[in-house]
């Protein structure tokens, strides 16, 4: 079966001097989550709004495929990609309040959204906004129609945002860290949510997040992104048991696991900052920080498949870490 | 028995919020009835939801804002008695966003030096090579000294923000989300330097988060805190092992580890949200606690004492 969204090779530019991302590939199956996960500024964000076409006027979007659902996104008209967007993909961000309308109800809001789409009266949109908000574990969800963004506390918000996603029954969610802003109690029940309508609708869910807690807790298979280059992607269990990118494996290393981490021992950690990609940058974008460089990293990298589905973007052979392990 | 580095004897501190024309003002408590301890050397991490009042707290400390009642001993002395000048000499802060809270017109040497300048009676060379040091302290070369803020990246600002707190030799350092904003890959760094300053310098910390593996990772002790009241207190080892309160048990539950296969868990405290306007009667807490009896819906728990520590919950008995 292909997959429901099918990028690769997507690149996009702003202006002549930053490459954002850099021939980036990832497939998301049918009621699948699949996890973009990576720091800030590696481009996981604006890959996503690529897929969309929701890139600012600057950017400029190519790639050897994107497709949806089969059907090619790349030749399609910006009307037709409107009608497309909000109706079979929808797309949650971040900051609820800054992408809800403040002088909006939330009832109006969220009719406007199946409106565009559905030639339904204003009656059945509203009461459909009302059975999701209930379905998103909204308590008086008729009440909550009438109220403006500012009366909802950021986890309310959030379900809203996510409530306005399904209105049109999407087939695809985007989701950029849309737990990021919220507290930890908040975040385990929007996740749950988000399971739990994946399961019951059989939604295909792309979520981009920093947090690898939340990816491994949700995903079923994970990009690592690095300075526009997705340089590791797996199955979430592989990913976690085997990571073979030295970024990836660094990352892991950074994260403070309550009981597994010795406090009195500092936490692994990435010298260095990210570094800002031109085009015509050549071989791994990590090298600077990697303490298993050599001159061969300066150019052209394989990509070493690394068991079912499992494949990573690196001068090492699959069975580096075993061998160094080795005495 | 070393003499405590900050100790808060019943802080209270209240907020008045106007009303509108027909609504009337309300008060918020902020942070109610709130003691502790923390000895020099310690690090004592403060956890809670967003609008607990862990970060009044830290302002209370820091003597930015006055308590409505009680007082602050921050060795040894009263923080209301004290003088600006003096108390930056004894407790600096550590903010979550180090964007917002370094001058983005002065260079980083003038932003470090600045502190030193205010105290008075440096020559400026005198200035000039403790903020060269402080610099290489907390691992930033030399050339950043000239550099502005906006040319630096989030994790050399946070290092900036450190630098300007330690060049006055403080013994308490109050660090409020000190790396919520920043990467997990610079967060590691930056908490490994916090670390290892507070060895070689003797600091003690308040730190304050909202991720509790990060706060497992650095504190020697924990308070918990909700609705302005400090719920929970115990050494960092055993809050963990074996939580007491309800609401410590749902924050735990709520930490994703990096654990593949575990799924995201059930916290257990329903739809309703704390709003400090509006506290509950009773046990605060009641309304989310997915284990309140009748008596938590009337009556406020006292405090109970364990050997590892405080606890107010009428389902813990000493």
């Amino acid at each position: 079966m292909t997959a429901l969204l099918e990028v690769e090779g997507l690149r996009v530019a702003f202006g002549g001097r930053i490459e954002a991302v850099r021939g980036a590939s990832l497939a998301v199956a049918r009621g699948q989550t699949h996890c973009l996960v990576g720091e800030s500024g590696c481009g996981k964000s604006v890959s996503a709004l690529a897929v969309m076409n929701l890139l600012a006027r600057r950017g400029r979007r190519t790639a050897d495929r994107l497709a949806f659902d089969g059907a090619d996104l790349l030749g399609l008209s910006d009307t037709a990609m409107a009608r497309l967007r909000g109706d079979r993909m929808a797309m949650i961000f971040q900051e609820p309040m800054t992408s809800l309308n403040p002088a909006y109800t939330v009832g109006s809001q969220m009719a406007e959204v199946l409106r565009r789409h559905r030639k339904v009266t204003r009656r059945a949109a509203l009461d459909r906004a009302a059975e999701l908000l209930g379905r998103v574990g909204i308590t008086a969800p008729g009440m909550r129609l009438g109220q403006f963004p500012h009366q909802l506390s950021g986890g309310l918000r959030q379900r809203v945002m996510i409530a306005m996603a399904l209105m049109c029954d999407p087939e695809l969610l985007i989701a950029d860290e849309p737990t990021t802003a919220l507290d930890v109690t908040v975040q385990a029940q929007i996740l749950r949510l988000l399971a739990g309508l994946q399961r019951d609708l059989g939604l295909a869910i792309l979520l981009i997040t920093h947090d690898l807690g939340v990816v491994a807790r949700v995903a079923h298979h994970v990009s690592v992104m690095y300075a526009g280059e997705v340089v590791e992607s797996a199955p979430t269990a592989s990913l976690f048991a085997n990571p073979r990118h030295p970024y990836t494996r660094g990352l892991l290393a950074c994260v403070p696991v309550p009981g597994k981490v010795r406090r009195d021992q500092p936490l692994g950690s990435i010298p260095g900052v990210v570094p800002r990609v031109e085009p015509g940058f050549a071989g791994c974008a990590f090298r600077d920080r990697c303490a298993h460089a050599d001159a061969t990293c300066a150019a052209a990298i394989p990509r070493h498949a690394a068991g079912e589905g499992h494949d990573f973007l690196c001068r090492l052979p699959p069975d580096w870490v075993q061998a160094e392990a080795a005495p | 028995m070393t003499a405590a580095a900050i100790e808060a004897r019943s802080v209270r501190r209240t907020f008045r919020v106007r009303g509108g024309m027909l609504v009337p003002d309300r008060n918020i408590v902020a942070v109610d009835d709130v003691s502790f301890e923390v000895p020099a050397g310690g690090v004592l991490g403060v956890v809670g939801e967003s609008g607990c009042g862990k970060s009044t707290l830290a302002r209370l400390i820091l003597g930015l804002l006055p308590p409505t009642a009680g007082e602050i001993v921050v060795d040894g002395q009263r923080v209301a008695d004290m003088d600006r000048r003096a108390r930056a000499r004894l407790i600096q802060p550590v903010f979550q966003d180090p964007f917002a809270s370094l001058n983005p017109r002065r260079r980083v040497r003038d932003i470090v030096g600045l502190p030193l300048a205010a105290q008075g009676g440096l020559s400026r060379r005198e200035i000039a090579s403790q903020v060269e040091a402080m610099l290489e302290r907390v691992g930033l070369a030399r050339d950043m000294a000239d550099r502005l803020p906006t040319q630096l990246s989030g994790g050399q600002r946070q290092r900036v923000a450190i630098a300007r707190a330690l060049v006055l030799r403080p013994r308490i350092v109050v660090c409020d989300e000190p790396t919520s904003a920043l990467d997990v890959s610079v967060q590691a760094q930056i908490l490994n330097l916090l670390a290892e300053l507070r060895r070689d310098l003797n600091l003690t910390y308040l730190f304050i988060s909202h991720n509790l593996a990060v706060v497992e990772h650095v504190a020697t002790e924990v308070a918990v805190m909700y609705l302005g009241r400090i719920v929970e207190r115990a050494g960092t080892e055993a809050l963990f092992r074996a939580p007491q309160h309800p609401y410590t048990r749902a924050l735990l539950a709520s930490v994703l580890t990096p654990e593949p296969g575990l799924g995201v868990p059930d916290v257990g405290l329903g739809d309703s949200l704390p709003d400090p306007a509006n506290i509950p009667g009773g046990c605060r807490f009641h309304p989310r606690c997915p284990v309140a009896i009748d008596r938590c819906r009337h009556v406020a728990p006292s405090l109970t004492r364990l050997p590892t520590g405080i606890v107010e919950c009428h389902l813990v008995v000493a």
